[in-house]
């Protein structure tokens, strides 16, 4: 190996000015803490959780499960698996450190986490991988909201609805929200993800304004 | 070797080759002169022009007006396709019909959408699990007003070599034009366009170890076609612009080099690239070749790898220093899978999970024995954090034994 030719042309992109995302990014998916390596791992920590919360498919293109250990309300300890990218890895490491750090964090004040939390803990995350620390918080919640349920705290239990905006297609501000995530900006990319408009063109001044809501709740 | 690049992306660019580099040289600031000007120095731009049109056009066994000089291969697609468009179809109203298929570039792609909003309509047609177009489905889709016909030689993600005697036979029986997308065939393939029979051909240099920047339109003679570009009527009023000399002087070196290196190195890329695809398909379960077991360019090495996301083993992969792309979402801008891959009919899962190796000029065999070295543990490493666990059974046709094996013998 060591006599390997060097390119003439291509130097070693390892360093860190170059790569795509930032050191934190980088340490917490190279270095991943808190997350559960295999199987094996996972039966184990089922034994002592109260909580898990699972979001996301492969289909998608991420999916997060998340567990969670609750002494008294606090969140004592947070053990994930993540299919996705870096950001996807990096975002549900870094949360699951920002709810158990400090002995724990309350459940109640860990349910405030938004996605910006965590991206601010990241020290930024390219715009168009925001919406990869969105499923962190989203897997959180329903977590969380097990651990409401195995706990007998049923009233806890946060459904969060969504609202029917194209009423022939069924297409919801849940819809928007995600298209707007996954970098639709424009009506017309909306449409694209999500067909929205295309019969009930009533609802289209809604989409519109719903656009701007999550461009500028995300993004602004 | 973790401080040395592997360099296996060669489909996305490849390195310019230095005799490339050094041919160019003198054309940047001794033999700087335009073409169009009226002195000696002027006078050698125009010879520099001239015999690389000259080489290229012996490559291409066409005539020398039949190149036009572009600034990149996604500007001679646009060029093709709008110019056909617009001139057969808004000038002369011959018909308003254009036929693509789905796993074609985006230069072709985007500039087919463009034109439906300008009211021409397309059909693009399905491809086969392996990336392959149906010939009947061609025949099917041809109606009157079919003035067009794009189809691409070879695929840039998974390397299927679409069969373009017997698409140019279909469009000739019906006198609609051909065009192809030749930007991955360039080191590897026949560019004879008497043998392809196409009307229109795009080429570049960044994929040919030439310089980026600059690509060719060629257009078969008494065809007309609309200009993109107006101005000083350079390219035979096709194409204005000053002629960026040295660009295409390094083009035309970069493809007379390809062209004499073709046979050796489809020989010699085609056995790592074997010994890649089944390195990997033996030692990583669950794993497949995406594209044509035989008719793809040699060069090509598309894996899916099932319960991981392409990103994440990329970012492994470059860590130890290894370059390569991925068909995931996550690499794309608008965050969808790789539109190659999914219209092959894999499903979104797999398609995350692609990884392209593509091998080069300078790919060594330690370099392919590297990876195979490192990517099982990095495989092994993403799946344990991974939630997912796809069902093999669910993905049989794919995973048999039999398509673990490939044979590389087409070519040239």
């Amino acid at each position: 190996m060591s006599e390997m030719k060097t390119h003439i042309d291509v130097k070693a992109t390892v360093d860190s000015k170059n790569w795509f995302y930032n050191d934190t990014v980088k340490e917490h998916f190279f270095t991943p803490k808190n997350f559960l390596k295999d199987e094996k791992e996972v039966e184990e920590f089922e034994k002592v959780s109260n909580g898990v919360g699972q979001v996301g498919s492969p289909a998608c293109g991420d999916m997060m499960k998340l567990w969670i250990r609750v002494e008294d309300d606090v969140i004592k300890e947070c053990k994930w698996q993540t299919f996705g990218c870096a950001s996807a890895i990096g975002s549900t490491s870094m949360l699951s450190l920002m709810v158990t750090e400090n002995e724990g964090m309350k459940v109640d004040e860990a349910l405030k986490i938004t996605p910006q939390d965590i991206v601010k803990r990241l020290e930024g995350l390219p715009a168009r991988k925001f919406h990869c620390s969105v499923l962190g918080d989203k897997a959180l919640r329903g977590a969380i909201n097990d651990y409401f349920r195995q706990s007998g705290q049923d009233d806890k239990v946060i459904v969060e609805g969504a609202k029917i905006i194209d009423k022939i297609l069924k297409i919801t501000d849940k819809d928007i929200e995600e298209a707007v995530l996954e970098g639709a900006r424009t009506l017309e990319e909306v449409q694209k993800k999500t067909k929205i408009g295309a019969q009930d063109k009533s609802c289209i001044p809604e989409v519109e304004q719903l656009i701007r809501f999550y461009t500028e709740k995300y993004f602004g | 070797m973790e401080n040395k690049t592997v360099y296996l992306d060669n489909a996305a660019t490849t390195a310019v080759d230095p005799r490339v580099v050094e041919a160019m040289i003198p054309y940047f600031n001794e033999n700087y002169g335009n073409p169009g000007s009226m002195h000696s120095l002027g006078l050698g731009g125009q010879v520099a022009l001239d015999n690389s049109r000259e080489k290229i056009s012996s490559i291409l066994n066409c005539s020398t007006e039949e190149i036009l000089f572009t600034g990149s291969g996604t500007e001679s697609c646009n060029m093709a396709i709008k110019g056909v468009a617009h001139h057969l179809g808004k000038k002369l109203k011959k018909g308003n019909h254009i036929i693509t298929q789905k796993t074609e570039h985006h230069a072709v792609l985007e500039t087919c959408e463009f034109l439906e909003k300008e009211g021409f309509e397309v059909t693009y047609l399905d491809v086969d699990r392996f990336g392959m177009v149906n010939l009947d489905d061609l025949k099917n889709a041809i109606r009157e007003e079919t003035i067009l016909v794009s189809i691409m030689y070879a695929n840039n993600e998974i390397g299927t070599i679409q069969p373009l005697e017997e698409i140019s036979d279909i469009c000739r029986e019906n006198k609609i034009l051909f065009h192809t997308d030749a930007c991955q065939a360039g080191n590897y393939l026949d560019l004879d366009v008497e043998k392809i029979g196409c009307d229109l051909l795009s080429l570049n240099g960044s994929k040919i170890y030439g310089p980026k920047g600059v690509g060719l339109l060629y257009l078969r003679k008494g065809i007309m076609i609309t200009p993109l570009i107006h101005g000083g009527g350079q390219e035979r009023r096709l194409r204005s612009g000053t002629e960026n000399i040295p660009l295409i002087v390094g083009f035309a070196k970069a493809l007379e080099i390809a062209t004499a290196e073709k046979e050796g190195e489809t020989e010699r890329i085609g056995k790592l690239s074997k010994k890649l695809t089944e390195g990997i398909l033996s030692t990583i379960p669950k794993a497949f070749l995406n594209g044509h077991p035989e008719k793809r360019i040699v060069s090509n090495v598309n894996i899916s790898i099932l319960d991981v996301e392409g990103e994440a083993v990329l970012l492994y992969l470059d860590h130890r220093g290894v370059c390569a792309s991925t068909g995931s979402a996550c690499t794309s801008k608008t965050l969808d899978p790789s539109h190659v891959i999914l219209a092959t009919g894999l499903p979104y899962e797999a398609a995350h999970g692609s990884i392209r190796f593509s091998l080069g000029r300078n790919t060594t065999n330690e370099e392919i024995d590297y990876v195979l070295e490192i990517l099982p543990e990095i495989i092994k490493n993403v799946r344990g954090i991974s939630p997912v666990n796809l069902k093999a059974e669910d993905f049989k046709e794919y995973l048999s034994e039999a398509n673990k094996k490939i044979s590389l013998g087409v070519v040239a």
